[in-house]
């Protein structure tokens, strides 16, 4: 499975930039902790993390976070292959097993939150999506993302649990995509994650899955055993699992594990 | 010189080289057989001949104004016209979405007038690939007019013939060449178009999943039939290539 190493010279070549930005300054901190510290998290986490980044950074004067965003999946690789990564965020243990079973972890991961599923619709819901059962009516638009990725095996676990064959128009390639569709009002209606509907600021309406039939994606956190800034990547790890990080996280729409 | 023309052929070797070094060949038949792929070889067909189709005859009228018709602005239209040549696919199938798309400024009327909707259906598919291909018509026909000998246009008219008569006696027949080499350019974009079609029409086996998005698609998932159909569009996008060149780039030079 050797594949994209452009994606991590990348990487390489914007740590190398953010150290060089940072070298000079990081002797003034009065913190023991002094560093740049690479994350990479999952896509959905962005807003949620930047803000815990700043946080940190913050807190931790000599620490600067530098953040790598993506899908799960296309970290994962990275990381496999080599990418000079601190702290892995992933959006869930299927892409977090893979490094376990590599020994690339130190110690074990923890889940530090929860992604539930949601109907999400376009402002003023013009189809009349009430349920789950509106994705088998052949009058609307509904789109899915395509199975590969975690919200559309999501999306499917959560239709077969309730009984619903949809009539899909869309398998979008990810959640981005499918969201920006129902923003453009183009879908009558999309399952996506719940915190999506916070982050597209108001011209997604969101309803509500019944517990029973929701399925929930479970978010782990681990420090990489080839860091070699431990106290500050395990340092962020505390920091997102603490009551300040989970706050950050909260008001984005994840929920505790 | 002769050099750097090697390393720059290896540009464009080297990848095909790696695609054909990882080709699964024993599975091959198997999986260029399954639904999938004759799914999306049909639609991937469909679209990029339609495509071509639209491009000649909206095309060809195109590259008459821009090259025969003395109008103000004229390099901001040609410019507007090739603008999906360096234009990131993506952002075309954006802005198509959002003009054309149900709630599009041009796509809510033509949505209440005829009840279509383009996104998610194969006409979508369709647009997208004739919006990001049909420069190339346009520009190669244009490219034509402008360099063809105008005497001769000029004699026949002296010696009596209709504007009719001479568009069809001396000037069309005069860019036949560049008309069929913008064609098959057009024909090549349109069927290599990713970007603008998962964009604007969305990705459906059998109704908007074209080669390359079924390729997009099979990378996450299973890679040697990424590979194999890679391939495929890879041999066809060659036979014609190599085909009509001979024939007609041949006959341009």
């Amino acid at each position: 499975m050797r594949r994209r190493p452009s994606s991590s010279w990348l990487l390489l070549a914007a740590v190398v930039f953010a150290g060089g930005c940072t070298g000079g300054g990081s002797s003034a901190g009065t913190s023991t902790a002094t560093g740049t510290i690479v994350v990479s998290a999952a896509a959905s986490l962005r807003d949620a993390f930047e803000g815990i980044a700043a946080e940190y950074e913050a807190a931790n004067p000599g620490v600067r976070v530098v953040l790598n965003l993506g899908a799960s999946s296309a970290l994962r690789e990275q990381i496999l292959e080599g990418a000079p990564v601190d702290v892995f965020a992933s959006a869930n243990m299927a892409n977090m097993d893979p490094l376990v079973d590599e020994g690339m972890i130190e110690g074990a991961p923890v889940i530090f939150a929860s992604n539930a599923m949601v109907i999400a619709v376009p402002n003023g819901n013009p189809g009349g999506v009430t349920g789950l059962p509106d994705f088998a009516r052949d009058d609307l638009l509904v789109g899915l993302c395509q199975p590969e990725v975690p919200c559309g095996s999501l999306a499917r676990d959560v239709l077969s649990s309730s009984g619903v064959v949809p009539l899909v128009d869309t398998e979008e390639p990810n959640v981005r995509a499918l969201l920006t569709k129902v923003e453009a009002g183009e879908l009558d209606a999309a399952i996506t994650y719940l915190t999506d509907i916070a982050s597209a600021g108001g011209a997604v309406e969101g309803i509500a899955i019944p517990d029973v039939q929701n399925a929930t994606s479970l978010y782990p956190i681990a420090t990489l055993a080839r860091t070699s800034l431990h106290a500050e990547a395990s340092g962020f790890v505390a920091f997102v699992l603490s009551d300040a990080g989970q706050a950050i996280l909260a008001r984005h729409g994840f929920t505790p594990p | 010189m002769i050099a750097l023309g090697v390393v720059g052929l290896s540009v464009f070797v080297i990848p095909l080289v790696g695609l054909v070094g990882r080709v699964p060949w024993s599975d091959l038949p198997e999986i260029l057989t399954t639904d999938l792929v004759i799914d999306a070889f049909r639609l991937s067909m469909i679209a990029s001949v339609s495509a071509t189709a639209i491009s000649c005859v909206l095309g060809i009228p195109l590259a008459f104004v821009l090259a025969r018709v003395e109008f103000p602005g004229r390099g901001v239209v040609r410019a507007i016209v090739l603008l999906p040549l360096v234009l990131p696919p993506v952002v075309g199938g954006a802005a198509l979405l959002f003009a054309l798309g149900r709630r599009g400024v041009v796509g809510e009327p033509l949505n209440s007038l005829t009840g279509l909707v383009l996104p998610f259906s194969t006409w979508g598919v369709i647009v997208a690939a004739t919006f990001v291909a049909m420069p190339f018509l346009v520009i190669t026909v244009e490219g034509a007019l402008r360099t063809m000998d105008r005497r001769f246009e000029r004699a026949a008219a002296t010696l009596g013939a209709s504007r009719w008569t001479v568009l069809r006696r001396i000037t069309l027949p005069a860019i036949v060449p560049s008309v069929v080499a913008g064609m098959v350019l057009t024909w090549a974009r349109a069927f290599g178009e990713f970007g603008a079609t998962v964009t604007f029409a969305g990705n459906l086996q059998g109704r908007t999943q074209t080669l390359p998005l079924a390729v997009f698609v099979a990378l996450e998932s299973d890679r040697d039939a990424a590979i194999a159909v890679s391939l495929l569009m890879v041999v066809v996008s060659l036979i014609v290539l190599i085909a009509l060149s001979d024939r007609w780039w041949g006959r341009v030079s």
